[in-house]
């Protein structure tokens, strides 16, 4: 059993957690917010040149090589930082997709270009009606020559509004709710047909609905099989989720300490309200789930590279169970011990409040995946050994 | 005992019906059913409306309907369920018992009918950047100077004090003897010079609360209630009525309503979510809490009917507490109808103007941050930590 980090891992962590404390301080992220695309451009040429966008491509593209423990690394310190790029979008999902179900041409063409920071990417999965499932999908892809012919609409497209290429997921054979039959499509947004509405979402980050109507993709821009793509989607939602776990532990770490700051600064009755026991172990139980998340973190990083379906999603869901259930442990508590500061917009801590609760309901909510993980017969303990 | 309202009260429930439905205004009952906010001018016209007969809560001799209790507590689950209008509160909640209770004639005579016409409304100026938790450590001071105080200091947390025309203030005014036996309550006129109100925004982005500063603010002796000094036995007897108010069963009903509404259009696995047995464990779970809550507050008013007006009541403390808990364990279970829907953020104005029919009902856009909101409920009015305190003090007498 071994939970140290290499020593190059080592270095990324201390690459990255300084770019942060260096640039990306609660009142730098007020400031990039109001920047015109809602996240900070500049940021994002340094996530390049730290080579932070090369990550998990394999070296061949311009990539990195590293795996899900590299992406935990940077995205616990993102959550720290309660970060507004769309690096999630970018990189985790639509590069995900690309790393796993994309051509040599589609890869050589699109990696280097996420690498060196010059395109943004997002993954269009959510219907109106899909909630969870990502294998629900009405939105319809029809073969015309060489062209496929997307008609449909797809929601809460993290990020969408700034991404100048946007995977799609469309039905090309069966019912809506058959796992076969679903295609990957990557689709410019400047296409005739294709109109997007963009929103904030409520953890001041962005998105955007993406309407298709009759869009015209050429066969060259079908990622992988056309009925076949579900087995990659839900590996990347995997990923995706994963990362999730970690950006949550990263705001989970600050938001335990913001608070256990507040506790022995802040006095009434003549003295610091952390003296009072009644609140001394409310901060231990923030502690406590702070540490069983990092450790679900952990387990669903080194099992998310499993090959073994069952397995892997077996341990993802596990993992963002305990980050759904401590998200609200967490947040509520952080938010209670400070008072009315907690919950004003000018404190830090209601913003991380927002974003863990708003993980949360990205790709499943901790009760769906409860339900999930039961599905699959739970986590049998000889699985640990 | 009987656990059925009387005859009587059943047919007050039904005028209260009629009473709603000819009274309230038809644009005011959508917005409040979209869960859009209201103005100002809506606020007072629907108070104005709502008020016809008299306010509900006060006596008839100040321009109260006299009701009891239990037809008090019909009429605002009433007004809930309409929807009609949530009340001001302030003025009609808080000062005006005070007024009515410990006021001198005058007091009485000039803002009791302003208050209950909705001519006059009213903040809450206890809480300061210093004085949370422990309220009676308050520095904001006040100087008597022949026919006037003068006035220095900051309130924090005002909860719309930018609609206000006067605040209620705890003041000092003897800072050399115990802390709690040297402050006074005072109204303000909010326009005075010297008062400046700044904004603060929640996390959910509304503007509810405001920081107040007075800088050498003038106020007549006779807007001092009852005797200096005397402040502090006023404010438990208003914060006594605040927490009995605050079991907020109304709310919890409107929201429990309103999940199982969405649950019903929604669509989980291929079957509707409201069928989904988990989902309805989880709602029965709550339905069980509410309902007890609610025979819990049953029971404290019929306990209260008993007594003699202005009597504290260490249950109000119990009904805050769990009441907070209920209304924040229901806007969870809006959050886990919403899922992933929760996710983007709509002002206002965008929601009045989208011209396409919705998918979801409008007030949905509403529940992430309803939810966020929702984490004040046991911090205001006294947090819940206090509320334990209280009841570990003054009912196990630990
Ligand atoms: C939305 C909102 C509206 C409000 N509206 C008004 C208003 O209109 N007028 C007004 O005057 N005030 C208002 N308040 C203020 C509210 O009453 C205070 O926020 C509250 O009393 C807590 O004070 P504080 O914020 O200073 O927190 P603090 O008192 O600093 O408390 C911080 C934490 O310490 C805990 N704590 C403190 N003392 C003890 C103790 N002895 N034992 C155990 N735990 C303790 C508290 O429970 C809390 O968890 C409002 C607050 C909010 C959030």
């Amino acid at each position: 059993m071994k939970f140290d980090l290499s020593e190059e891992q080592r270095l990324l962590t201390e690459s990255v957690e300084r770019l942060m404390l260096d640039s990306y301080g609660f009142g730098d992220r007020r400031k990039y917010g109001g920047e015109v695309p809602g996240f900070s451009e500049a940021m994002w040429e340094r996530y390049a040149e730290l080579g932070l966008l090369a990550l998990p491509f394999s070296q061949e593209y311009g990539g990195f090589s590293g795996g899900p423990i590299e992406t935990m690394i940077v995205m616990e310190a993102f959550g720290k930082s309660l970060i507004l790029e769309p690096y999630l979008a970018t990189v985790v999902l639509a590069g995900g997709l690309l790393r796993r179900g994309g051509n040599e041409a589609q890869k050589t063409e699109l990696i280097p270009l996420i690498v060196n920071g010059r395109a943004k990417l997002a993954f269009a999965y959510a219907e109106p009606q899909s909630r969870y499932d990502l294998f629900h999908v009405e939105t319809q892809a029809k073969k015309q020559g060489t062209f496929w012919a997307l008609s449909g609409v797809k929601t809460l497209v993290l990020h969408g509004n700034v991404a100048g290429k946007i995977i799609v997921s469309a039905r090309t054979a069966g019912g809506t709710r058959e796992k076969n039959g679903i295609g990957l499509f990557l689709v410019d947004v400047h296409a005739p047909g294709l109109t997007r509405r963009p929103f904030l979402t409520q953890d001041g980050l962005r998105g955007a609905e993406i309407a298709l109507e009759n869009v015209r993709v050429d066969e060259s821009n079908l990622i992988g099989d056309p009925e076949g793509a579900f087995p990659v989607i839900s590996r990347v939602a995997d990923e995706a989720v994963t990362a999730l776990c970690a950006e949550a532990v990263g705001c989970f770490t600050k938001m335990q300490a913001i608070t256990l700051g507040y506790l022995k600064t802040r006095e009434q009755f003549g003295t610091k309200i952390g003296s009072f026991q009644v609140l001394q172990h409310r901060a231990v139980d923030m502690l406590v789930e702070l540490e069983q998340s990092r450790s679900m973190t952990l387990y669903a990083a080194m099992m998310v590279g499993e090959d073994n379906a069952i397995e892997r999603e077996r341990a993802v869901s596990a993992a963002k169970v305990q980050i759904g259930r401590s998200s609200k442990a967490i947040g509520h508590q952080s938010i209670q011990l400070h008072g009315g500061i907690g919950m004003t917009m000018e404190y830090s801590i209601g913003h991380y409040f927002k974003r863990v609760v708003m993980i949360d309901t990205l790709f499943g909510d901790a009760d769906h995946y409860l339900r999930r993980l039961a599905a699959l017969g739970g986590l049998r303990s000889e699985s640990i050994n | 005992m009987d656990l059925m309202f009387t005859e009587g009260d059943r047919a007050f429930r039904e005028e209260v019906r009629r009473f709603l439905s000819d009274n309230t205004i038809p644009e005011i009952r959508q917005k409040l059913a979209e869960g859009l906010e209201l103005s100002k001018d809506e606020i007072a016209a629907g108070t104005r409306n709502l008020y016809k007969k008299g306010v509900p809560t006060w006596p008839q001799e100040y321009g109260g309907t006299g009701w009891t209790l239990v037809q008090q507590y019909i009429f605002e689950e009433e007004v809930r369920a309409f929807p009609a209008l949530v009340k001001l509160g302030m003025g009609q909640d808080l000062v005006g018992p005070v007024i009515y209770t410990f006021g001198n004639l005058a007091q009485k005579q000039y803002y009791l009918p302003r208050i209950a016409n909705a001519t006059d409304w009213w903040c809450q100026g206890f809480s300061e950047p210093g004085a949370g938790s422990d309220l009676a450590s308050l520095k904001t001071r006040a100087v008597r100077h022949g026919d006037h105080y003068v006035v220095d200091g900051q309130k924090i947390w005002t909860s719309s004090a930018h609609y206000a025309d006067w605040i209620f203030c705890l003041v000092r005014t003897n800072p050399d003897v115990k802390k709690q036996q040297g402050i006074s309550f005072l109204l303000i006129d909010i326009k005075s010079p010297g008062v400046t109100v700044r904004p603060i925004h929640l996390i959910n982005g509304s503007h509810e609360v405001s920081e107040v500063f007075f800088d050498n603010v003038h106020v007549p002796v006779e807007n001092l209630v009852g005797e200096e000094n005397k402040g502090w036995s006023y404010a438990k007897y208003l914060l006594n009525n605040e927490r009995f108010g605050d079991a907020g069963v109304g709310i919890s009903k409107e929201r429990m309503r309103r999940a199982l509404e969405l649950a019903a259009q929604t669509y989980v696995g291929g079957e509707r979510l409201v069928d989904q047995p988990s989902f309805r464990e989880k709602v029965a779970e709550l339905e069980v809490q509410l309902k007890a809550l609610e025979i819990t507050q049953l029971r404290a008013i019929a306990n209260a009917s008993k007594q003699q007006q202005g009597v504290q009541d260490p249950a109000s403390s119990i009904l805050k507490l769990r009441g907070s808990e209920v209304e924040q364990a229901a806007a969870e279970l809006l959050m886990v109808v919403m899922g992933p829907n929760a996710l983007p953020y709509t002002p206002d104005e965008e929601l009045g103007s989208r011209n396409e029919p919705p998918i979801l009902p409008r007030w949905a856009a509403k529940i992430a941050p309803t939810y966020f909101d929702s984490r004040a409920a046991s911090i205001y009015s006294g947090s819940s930590e206090i509320q334990k305190n209280i009841i570990a003090k003054a009912i196990l007498g630990l």
